[in-house]
């Protein structure tokens, strides 16, 4: 990631001098337009770094009332094919720093930054840039941001009063609590180029439908590129899950709410797994909306992981469609994690899941209890037992 | 003045052992590892932030004019240097593995961290022996010669008894010996080699096949059994077509439903950290457990290097056979084999040449 030169010379003629009023694009295009004239006439009698040439080019356009130094050189700009012969290299154009200058000509002076104009990272620009220092004292993390390309060069580009301030304002509004809009800014940046009217629309949308205020808070929260998606998009999606999974809006709405992923992943995936859960696994209709309104992960879940649990539970451990779709919890859980446990009890002799038969496990217990609870109230053994036995799986 | 994080970092130097559930790739497990050992160092919390001068606008204090603008220095902490800025402060933490255990199979899986890396190279390049238990299921052959492969075909089993096993695990481990004084390069005529030999301290020079050192079944029960095997150079994937192989000479067909390495070289199962203390204390607490084991390693392995400066072969082979001696006197003899050697690899050792002689 580089930030670039003009963004550069954008942060080096903002914060230094407090008698520049003017705007940041007005800027941003006369800088422009200087550079380009300059570039042209560019000599080789110049002592200055094109750093400093350009910077002092900038304050040039922008203040007519500087240092006449910036004067005598404009004056001995002389196009390159002319008088050549004449330009003589020894000669000093700069004055001695030991002449008297006034107050106000001194207070003037600009001190170019020592600014790289190019960088891999943003530590040498946060303490200079006001978008960055309330960025971090917002607590987005900078690092990982500027991993992904050009999205440091678009922070150093933005103006924390014209750009962040009102989107950050916006989220408030909404409902967004203040600890979690760093994170939100973390996972998606983007929201603060996105224009506040579409913004708009989108969360008028979702209201729309029904969603109430917390709701959308949270949403946006739990999956922050979901106000970056166009009310199209939003629409197909909450008509895809409404008919697919035959479900009333407000069942719709619970699980949209629970995990807004949904809304903003792809739909292949989840047709996919709908379609392994109705043919593969050969769960029923109500069976596989009882399983996503519980657990809505179920959707978005790794199809072949799923197989593979499934696999495990239904053959292996011999637990019923209707246990399974009674218990979907353990469909979200990690495979080996219920192999260990379930072989455990094998092995104890307390594999006992059906729900009639004397010393019944529950299938969420199995899984969702920690270690020591496990041991102690479903195996009844100790948790040095468990470890040793896993050492002989 | 070196901070929490540089102090914890310096402890995670050495080698350690995991076990290895079955199902799990080999590099998910180092990865799982480094990213733990990763994580604790990162939540060590970060050296204080640089101070740096900045000059303020500050409105001149008490006097009349309250326009004046005056520039006044002061000590400010940088935001350059806040860990939302700088990032982690450790990327990395070296891992490495020792002998590897492909996916099927489960056990003991040696890691080293940090410094520990070389002297896992020294391991891998010893003579140390690995136990495995091999879990065998009589009545089908499959294709990859698990029973979770494609059937291939299926036999009748009854006429197996435990003796015939026997008489057939005995003729192998004939061929393994053969094969073992064979790789060794020792003239067997010679007293010297007869008393390597009957010590146990017989190893492979240069490339050498798989070689079992020792082998026996410790369960019987058809259709299921279960063998002890003690090897060098192997592949897992050898293990699991020796059970195929003792299948055959059995006249019926066998598949291998486990391969559960119990131990590698010095590191036993009995210490091997499980999947709930993959964390970074316990790992610093097994580096500390096996740190003499690592020395003697180590040690041995820088043995070996000087001795190879060294000219005549059989002075090499004396001082590397006493390093051997140090570590191999920490295993666990088998009952039935003659002599637990050491061997090196090259081509698979073919039954056929066993059978042919007997």
């Amino acid at each position: 990631m580089h930030v670039c030169q003009r963004c550069v010379s954008l942060l080096l003629s903002r914060p230094l001098s407090a008698a520049l009023q003017h705007s940041t694009r007005a800027l941003h295009q006369r800088s422009h337009l200087t550079l380009l004239q300059h570039s042209t006439r560019h000599t080789l009698s110049q002592r200055h770094s094109r750093q400093t040439w350009r910077h002092f080019a900038d304050h040039q356009a922008a203040s007519p009332d500087v240092y006449n130094k910036i004067d005598l050189a404009q004056k001995q700009v002389v196009p390159l094919n002319s008088e050549v012969h004449r330009i003589d290299l020894d000669a000093a154009v700069h004055t001695s720093p030991l002449q008297e200058i006034s107050e106000e000509e001194a207070v003037q002076i600009q001190v170019p930054s020592a600014l790289p104009p190019e960088s891999s990272t943003l530590r040498p620009y946060v303490d200079k840039s006001e978008t960055l220092s309330k960025l971090v004292q917002l607590g987005v993390n900078l690092w990982k941001l500027e991993q992904r390309p050009n999205v440091g060069s678009m922070l150093v580009r933005l103006d924390f009063h014209a750009d962040v301030a009102p989107r950050l304002l916006f989220l408030k509004d909404l409902g967004v609590e203040e600890s979690k809009l760093g994170q939100l800014l973390t996972k998606n940046p983007f929201i603060l180029t996105e224009s506040l009217d579409n913004l708009e629309a989108r969360v008028s949308y979702l209201k729309s439908k029904k969603f109430s205020k917390q709701s959308v808070a949270a949403m946006v929260s739990k999956a922050p590129y979901l106000l970056n998606f166009s009310v199209e998009r939003l629409d197909n999606r909450l008509g895809f899950f409404q008919k697919q999974l035959g479900l009333s809006a407000e069942k719709t709405r619970d699980i949209v709410t629970r995990l807004p992923k949904l809304l903003c992943g792809s739909l292949e995936p989840i047709k996919e797994n709908l379609k392994v859960c109705e043919l593969e696994f050969g769960f029923r209709g109500n069976e596989i909306q009882h399983i996503v309104t519980t657990v809505p992960k179920v959707l978005i879940a790794n199809k072949r992981k799923l197989t593979q649990i499934f696999d495990f539970v239904h053959n292996t451990m011999d637990v019923p469609h209707s246990l399974v779709a009674k218990f979907p919890q353990v469909l979200n859980a990690k495979f080996l994690r219920i192999r260990e446990r379930h072989l455990f009890l094998e092995y104890l002799g307390r594999a006992q899941y059906q729900p009639s038969q004397p010393n019944y496990i529950s299938l969420d217990r199995l899984v969702f209890l920690p270690d020591d609870v496990f041991c102690s109230e479903v195996a009844l053994a100790t948790l040095e037992d468990f470890e040793r036995f896993q050492k002989t799986l | 003045m070196t901070s929490q994080a540089v102090r914890l970092f310096r402890k995670m130097d050495g080698l350690f052992a995991v076990y290895k559930p079955q199902g799990v790739h080999w590099k998910h497990v180092r990865d799982s590892i480094e990213s733990n050992l990763l994580k604790a160092l990162n939540s060590c919390p970060p050296p204080a932030p640089q101070l740096a001068v900045q000059f303020q606008l500050l409105s001149g204090g008490e006097n009349s004019s309250s326009k004046d603008v005056v520039l006044s220095p002061s000590m400010v902490p940088t935001l350059a240097d806040h860990p939302l800025v700088t990032g982690p402060q450790f990327h990395k933490v070296h891992v490495g593995v020792g002998h590897r255990l492909d996916a099927f199979s489960s056990g003991v899986l040696v890691l080293g961290v940090g410094k520990g890396n070389g002297v896992l190279e020294h391991l891998c390049k010893s003579h140390v022996t690995r136990d495995y238990t091999l879990e065998g299921e009589f009545g089908k052959a499959t294709d990859n010669f698990t029973h979770t492969g494609r059937v291939i075909e299926k036999t009748t089993y009854d006429h197996v008894t435990l003796d015939k096993l026997e008489r057939v695990l005995a003729m192998i481990q004939g061929a393994n010996q053969k094969a073992l004084i064979m790789y060794s390069q020792v003239d067997l005529h010679t007293q010297e080699a007869y008393e390597l030999a009957v010590r146990g301290l017989l190893y492979p020079h240069g490339k050498s096949p798989p070689i079992l050192t020792g082998l026996r079944c410790i369960h019987f029960n058809p259709p299921h059994f279960t063998l002890e095997v003690q090897c060098v150079n192997e592949t897992q994937k050898y293990l699991r077509k020796l059970i195929h192989e003792v299948g055959l000479e059995l006249r019926t067909s066998a598949v291998c439903s486990g391969v559960r390495r119990t131990r590698d070289g010095p590191f036993k199962v009995e210490n091997a950290l499980t999947r709930q203390h993959w964390t970074a204390g316990s790992i610093i607490q097994a580096i500390a457990h096996f740190s003499k084991a690592t020395r003697k390693i180590r040690k041995s392995g820088m043995y070996k290097q000087t001795a190879g400066q060294l000219n005549s072969s059989a002075q090499v082979q004396e001082q590397t056979r006493s390093q051997t001696e140090q570590i191999n006197q920490e295993h666990v003899e088998l009952s039935s084999s003659t002599s637990d050697t050491v061997v090196d690899r090259e081509t698979p050792v073919t039954l056929s040449e066993g059978r042919t002689k007997h």
